[in-house]
């Protein structure tokens, strides 16, 4: 067998080998699923945000045709346990009963209370209609500080408080800087702002679906999920059912953007209604159920005040976080306001900081993971703080940002939250960002159209951010209670014909991995990028997992193929030097061929394959098998950074905004492959832009989200984004061997600020100091004829 | 209600509920899964379908309305397992990542190009402006939609002809 010598893969703009099945509709999303005697579901939801259920009348639904049954909260009661909650953030963190069918009480709009099984999912929606449930109202909780007020009504009154916890960081007793009281007295300038990060929808593509299928004591389910192997984990723990009996499977799956990491109401129905029938039962949910159930994401309110010198140096921040939870702990709810906990302080030198957060139930749908997951709101808020320092300071906002950031020389650097940032270079980041844009002739601009009064003003918006991903170190996680470790795990199996087979802990949905991981496992060993195929997604082919969220899959996920690669060609090379007849010591290894050092004689890795799969002339006692596994867990998260910067247009007869340029620079360390890496950059600066200007899950005073569709709910379309301008600086990581940072969330994390800042930027010399998000037009002339009021 | 639909090449005649949505009936009694269901509310585009030439929500179209008609879906728009170009031009810009708008985006654009064969930034993005994207923020798409206008010029060669040789009615949108 003879091999050709591939190119250097790593740092190469590959096609994705995804695509083919997802250009030509052969795509295997879980609602394709038909399985013989299929059964299917409608959930019956509660239109009251709060209430006590007092009858429900499934008569004439069980008389429906096709129909096989009507299930209520109470007939699932025992067995439906309570959905998981992996993170307890205090000791005496408050959390309710999670049920996935309500039982009694309901306590957000859109909760499962029945659910009806049918032949065909239209007869099943057809019952669900008939279901006549009688509520007795409750008081509604929705507003944050109203529900932390004594004498409140309560969400959950057998708790006692609308309070789940407060958890909280302070440099000074930590040890890892000073006493943010004694900046903030002794400080010449104090900045105090409110920013209030609005309600956001996930908003995957793929409506998410799910399928069980029971065969005797086996159970399979199909979902559509960023974690399989969580799921399978948790479905056990809840549902009290052996963890070896469950095979789940994420087939491919239609975005996630953290909606998708969650062990859902749906997936545990269903999984009950399959196991009571018998049978293989599928639910699939509509865009409104989507909107409406599956968690959204930020919901925040920031208390902020920053201590500086009038030079412009900050001395310490104090934040006071208000973090909505809304009527549920999900799976790591509590935790995503302290994964942004640490990143307050951003790329800076602050000396102290202190972070105290308040989590708060109310009767809306729970909040959880998206995309940045409490690092999008901490980018905003230091962001946002160092544009209003430099106006009061009446400096540069880039100046400003440049006195207080960290060199590149004096990385590794620890801030005085403790984390270790490895390595960055902000100055060579935001040197390139600032020439492409332009700044100098912008700013330029903007005083000549402030100059003649111009209807339509300019701003200019900087963010230069950082966030920590590649979650996550395992103890770092046991210190903050998480209830999971940080790990990877990979399989490296050479077959006899000399492919080779990847098996990935990480979970892909939409990121690129088999192609990317192609690419890497090629060029560690030597074979060609075709020969290479990924296998994910089903607990039974790639058994250990930890999957794909956090911007992990890179920096975690592919450093265990790394590692796994590594075991086979170690292997490899004794078996190798068995067959060259001289010593491993005097083989090299490049290119998938083993050299006699200096001499012709060689052999390749796929030579090497089919002599272990013969295994006619091995080494005494050697295993005939070429293959490993190998589970790494990081020594430290990865710390991406960039320079975005973003002009805007702001009509002041209309509040209409439009950006008119975006330019980012970001430093993600070397790159795998720039097209995915660059694809990822758009997509999440879309995001991060659509919370800028777009989108808010909105609910009335009775509870109900009022912005259930996508003809409510602004989704931005092509027209209502600008293209980009994407370029990188490359400062490798030093925390792993491919020198890789996270990507996924970057663009999210970094853009929201910018939008903004450039926004108030625009008209800040008309009196504005601040827009809520998102920053419609409604929004913009009413600070702007407001006088900047709110 | 008895209908007869041509669904990419081939004529099915089936009995049909009259509040039956085209997808439906598409996904769930043809097998034609590559169409998909994104929103209900035709808001998304992820359902688009070419009904007589013309992009459609088939979510927003009911099965009865497609009797007689000539249905075309991802499934049928590569010929002799060659791609489109539309679907070459999508794989070749990276203009995908989840892909589960990538079906309806695919036959929106391949209309837009029947409009207009040499469409501009701006007209792509006004084109393609009812189907959504989650994951590519449209950077990729529109660089594709451009690629494949180049491909699809009348003189671009093979790739041109081949759209011309299978395509035996108008394509073009309202």
């Amino acid at each position: 067998m003879t091999s050709t010598v591939p190119d250097q893969e790593i740092g190469r703009s590959r096609l994705r080998k995804e695509d083919a099945r997802l250009i030509t509709g052969r795509t295997r999303w879980t609602d394709n699923l038909v399985l013989n005697g299929m059964l299917h579901l409608a959930i019956v939801r509660s239109p009251v945000a709060h209430g006590t259920i007092t009858n429900i009348d499934t008569t004439t639904a069980k008389s429906m045709p096709g129909v096989l049954a009507v299930l209520t909260g109470a007939d699932l009661a025992d067995e439906q346990g309570s959905l998981p909650c992996a993170w307890v953030v205090t000791p005496d963190m408050k959390a309710p009963p999670a049920p996935s069918l309500a039982v009694g009480t309901v306590n957000f709009a859109g909760e499962g209370v029945a659910v009806v099984v049918a032949r065909t999912a239209y007869e099943a929606a057809d019952a669900a209609s008939t279901v006549d449930v009688d509520y007795a109202d409750l008081p509604v909780v929705l507003d944050m500080p109203t529900a932390i007020a004594d004498g409140a009504d309560l969400v959950h009154p057998d708790l006692g408080t609308n309070t789940s916890a407060v958890w909280a960081f302070d440099s000074g007793e930590a040890g890892t800087g000073g006493d943010v009281e004694e900046a903030i007295a002794s400080a010449e300038v104090l900045i105090e702002r409110t920013y209030r990060q609005q309600r956001l929808v996930p908003a995957f593509m793929e409506p998410r679906s799910v399928v069980v299928d029971p065969t005797g004591e086996q159970f399979t389910m199909w979902s559509a999920t960023q974690i399989p192997h969580i799921l399978r984990l948790m479905l056990a723990l809840t549902l009290n059912v052996p963890e070896h009996k469950v095979r789940v499977i994420a087939p491919d799956v239609g975005g996630g953007f953290g909606g998708k990491l969650q062990v859902t109401p749906e997936e545990v129905i269903t999984f009950l209604v399959a196991r009571r029938m018998g049978k293989p039962v599928k639910y699939t949910e509509s865009r409104t159920e989507s909107v409406q159930t599956a968690h959204h994401g930020r919901d925040q309110i920031q208390k902020l005040t920053l201590a500086a010198r009038r030079d412009g140096t900050v001395t310490g921040l104090k934040v006071e976080l208000l973090a909505d939870m809304g009527a549920y702990l999900r799976l790591i709810t509590p935790g995503v306001p302290i994964l942004g906990a640490f990143m307050y302080n951003a790329i800076y030198k602050f000396p102290a900081y202190k972070f105290v957060c308040t989590n708060v139930f109310t009767n809306k749908t729970p909040t959880d993971a998206y995309r940045g997951a409490g690092r999008p709101e901490a980018t905003f808020a230091i962001e946002r703080l160092m544009d209003e320092l430099a106006t009061e300071l009446d400096m540069d906002p880039m100046a400003v940002r440049e006195r207080n950031w960290i060199k590149h020389e004096e990385f590794p650097f620890t801030t005085v939250c403790g984390l270790v940032y490895d390595s960055g270079n902000y100055e060579a980041a935001t040197a390139k960002a600032t020439e492409l844009f332009g700044y100098d002739a912008l700013r330029a601009e903007q005083v000549r159209r402030r100059a003649e009064n111009d209807p339509v003003q300019l701003g200019i918006g900087i963010s230069t951010f950082t966030e920590m991903c590649g979650i996550a170190p395992s103890r770092v996680l046991g210190a903050l209670n998480f209830g999971s470790g940080g790990w990877e795990h990979a399989a490296i199996r050479m077959l006899p014909s000399g492919k080779v087979e990847v098996v990935t802990g990480s979970s892909a949905h939409g990121q690129g991995h088999e192609t990317a991981w192609s690419q890497i496992v090629a060029d560690q060993l030597g074979v060609p990028f075709e020969d290479v195929e990924v296998l994910h997604g089903d607990t039974q082919s790639a058994p250990k997992g930890m999957d794909t969220y956090g911007s992990r899959s890179l920096t975690v996920g592919a450093i265990a193929v790394v590692k796994a690669v590594d075991k086979v060609i170690a292997k490899a090379r004794t078996v190798a030097a068995h067959l060259l007849e001289c010593a491993e010591s005097d083989l090299d290894f490049a290119s998938g061929t083993f050299t006699v050092r200096g001499t012709e004689t060689s052999t390749t890795i796929q030579d090497v394959s089919l002599a272990v799969f013969l295994s006619h002339n091995l080494p005494d006692g050697m295993e005939p098998s070429l293959d490993s596994d190998a589970t790494y867990d990081p020594e430290n998260f990865s710390f991406p950074h960039g320079t975005h910067l973003c002009a805007a247009e702001v009509d002041t007869e209309t509040g209409r905004v439009r950006i008119r340029s975006y330019v980012c620079v970001d430093d993600i360390g070397k790159v795998v492959n720039p097209l995915i890496a660059d694809g990822q950059v758009h997509g999440g600066l879309a995001q991060g832009i659509a919370q800028a200007l777009y989108e808010e899950a909105i609910h009335d005073e009775s509870g109900t989200l009022t912005t259930a569709s996508f003809a409510d709910y602004l989704l931005p379309s092509a027209v209502d984004l600008p293209s980009f301008t994407t370029d990188r600086t490359e400062t490798p990581a030093t925390t792993n061997p491919l020198g890789v940072k996270g990507v996924g969330e970057a663009g999210t994390i970094a853009s929201t600020p910018a939008v903004v800042n450039a926004i108030v930027d625009a008209v800040r010399h008309l009196g504005v100091r601040d827009i809520e998000m998102p920053c419609t037009p409604m929004r913009v002339w009413k600070a702007i004829n407001e006088g900047g009021a709110r | 209600m008895r209908i007869t639909v041509n669904v990419d090449g081939t004529t099915y005649t089936d009995d049909v509920e009259p509040r039956l949505l085209l997808v439906h009936y598409l996904r769930e009694r043809l097998g034609k899964v590559g169409t998909v269901v994104g929103c209900d509310t035709s808001n998304c585009g992820a359902c688009t379908v070419h009904l007589d030439g013309h992009s459609v929500k088939s979510c927003s179209v009911l099965a009865v309305q497609a009797d007689g008609a000539e249905v075309t879906t991802i499934e049928g728009i590569a010929r002799d397992g060659k791609l489109h170009p539309v679907q070459q031009a999508f794989h070749d810009n990276h203009a995908l990542q989840c892909g589960y708008c990538t079906p309806g985006m695919i036959m929106q654009s391949i209309d837009l190009l029947a409009d207009h064969p040499d469409p501009d930034e701006t007209e792509i993005r006004h084109g393609i402006e009812g189907n959504l994207c989650r994951c590519t923020g449209y950077q990729n798409i529109v660089r594709a939609v451009r690629q494949a206008a180049e491909q699809m010029r009348p003189g671009a060669g093979p790739a041109a002809e081949q759209i011309d040789d299978r395509t035996p009615h108008t394509v073009g949108g309202e």
